[in-house]
């Protein structure tokens, strides 16, 4: 199902004002209703590479699974497939990195945040690994969807921090969870239900420690006409603050109603359900 | 590593060094800083530090737990905070092996596996790859560096409508972003940034006009006195003394 009718999406990603490259990787697929985003560490250029296969390997993947199945990715009770597929997929892309870390010395200890937003069926699936986050904004109302894997989120909800002390952390960049570093990883991944209008918000650590939630609120509502403008000013608010980390950016408007049409017996099981 | 200066009315007792994670301040024997006083409770206080931050907690004790002078339960001790125990009184000195690496390298996210680092435990295999690091204690102090929005020292900037029913009132520029227009028909936003004031247009079929000129989609930085000119209203930028 194209769902490009449905979704508006616009992408950027900047190296900051300190790094000399950028090591997050970005990739958006309006059509596929797919939005991967990864942030990746490692010495010399073995962070781009860590981001880079997470991004290629999950892409490929979802690609392929979409197109070879028959049966439209839909809603479904208990956990849908699109939670299935994501969480394979991301296991391929943590085996891929885990193993090329292994095999060559200038990869040792790679490893990548990853945040993925499949759309699907008036559903949204989103896993996340690190973080790296996912926000919406649905009319005046802006939340954070993902929790972070980082220590200082595990102060936060172990009650030895507030939230208000959590801003003056020296720990902000801490992962306790990342792709590729170990065999295995664990994924996690949680459904939405999506309502036409609803903007969200994908992003690397760049932006989210760089600039204040209010102040990605602000920005996202009042450009919320231009969401090119608003990927832009983000970068630069970033950049303004002192743009120490690469700075990526995924935004996604949800035009209108991308629900998979059901099929007669469907229909026909509702009618007597 | 941080460490604790012990003193009682001006007179120093002992340093103490946070080389552990949990570093117990109380009156009983086993605590790690035993405080010799009955205003000190049993088990009065713990310090737990986790690379570069300590964090202060009082366990519950009777008189209490100073921090500057105030009575805390929890607290992210800063440089140079006195903590006070009954007549007792403990300096944090933060970390002072500022400079030894990068901010850039500093800044670099990292991958902290296990509950817990365990200090002194050995640097990321591959000492080259200085910024992965696993389980690694770093020493460095980092200056802080909280998001500087707001606190920016730019000139403040207002615009005074000109023409149409509106014409003589004035809008300060105060936040980040100030949009204008008329939404649905035509939108600019002014982006307040450290070197200056821009003007983009957001939305509507016609761009902003500056001075007479219009504009493209780029950004436009305005000068003191720029007259704008949007949907039909006229409009002067300008910057405001002090």
């Amino acid at each position: 199902m194209n769902l490009s009718s449905a979704l508006e999406v616009v992408t950027a990603t900047d190296p900051g004002m300190v790094r000399s490259h950028n090591e997050d990787s970005i990739t958006a697929d309006g059509s596929m209703g797919l939005m991967v985003l990864a942030d990746g560490m490692g010495g010399y250029n073995a962070g781009e590479v860590a981001s880079g296969i997470a991004v290629a390997m999950l892409t490929n993947e979802l690609r392929q699974a979409l197109e070879s199945s028959q049966a439209r990715l839909a809603d479904e009770p208990g956990s849908p497939r699109a939670v299935a597929l994501i969480k394979d997929s991301a296991g391929k892309a943590n085996a891929a990195i885990y193993q090329a870390a292994k095999s060559q010395p200038q990869y040792a200890g790679m490893g990548t945040t990853l945040v993925v937003a499949l759309f699907y069926d008036n559903h949204l699936a989103v896993g996340h690994i690190g973080d790296s986050r996912l926000y919406r904004l649905r009319g005046d109302g802006f939340e954070q969807i993902t929790r972070d894997h980082s220590l200082l989120q595990e102060q936060i909800d172990s009650g030895m921090i507030s939230k208000e002390q959590a801003r003056y952390s020296q720990n902000k960049n801490l992962v306790t969870r990342a792709v590729g570093i170990d065999p295995e990883v664990e994924t996690e991944i949680h459904t939405y239900e999506v309502e036409s209008g609803d903007i969200y918000l994908l992003c690397s650590d760049g932006l989210s420690d760089m600039v204040e939630d209010d102040d990605i609120h602000n920005t996202l509502s009042m450009l919320r006409t231009n969401l090119s403008l608003a990927a832009q000013q983000l970068v630069q608010l970033a950049n303004d603050n002192g743009g120490r980390d690469n700075i990526s950016v995924i935004l996604v408007r949800v035009l209108g109603d991308y629900a998979v049409p059901s099929s007669w017996f469907a229909k026909l099981k509702s009618w007597f359900g | 590593m941080a460490k604790l200066i012990m003193s009682l009315e001006n007179a120093v007792i002992r340093e103490v060094p946070l080389d552990k994670e949990r570093v117990t301040i109380g009156r009983k024997a086993h605590n790690d800083i035993q405080v010799d006083n009955l205003a000190v409770s049993g088990e009065h206080a713990v310090i737990v530090t986790l690379l570069n931050d300590s964090f202060l907690e009082d366990l519950g004790s009777t008189n209490g737990t100073l921090v500057n002078g105030n009575l805390v339960k929890k607290h992210i001790l800063q440089n140079n905070d006195v903590i006070e125990v009954g007549k007792y009184k403990l300096k944090y000195i933060a970390d002072q092996v500022a400079g030894k690496s990068s901010v850039a390298d500093f800044e670099k996210t990292m991958i902290m596996r296990g509950p817990l680092p365990q200090p002194g435990a050995a640097a990321a295999p591959g000492g080259g790859f200085g910024d992965t690091q696993i389980n690694a204690t770093t020493t460095v102090s980092s200056p802080s560096h909280q998001p500087l929005s707001g606190k920016q020292q730019e000139k403040l900037a207002a615009v005074q409508i000109l023409t149409g029913p509106n014409a003589g009132k004035e809008l300060e520029l105060t936040k980040n972003l100030t949009t204008l227009g008329k939404p649905g028909v035509q939108v600019a936003v002014i982006t307040r940034r450290p070197h200056g004031h821009f003007i983009t247009h957001v939305e509507g079929a016609n761009f902003p006009i500056v001075n007479g000129k219009a504009l493209d989609a780029q950004a436009h930085q305005l000068n003191d006195h720029d007259v704008v000119e949007l949907a039909g209203v006229k409009m002067e930028f300008f910057l405001k003394n002090g």
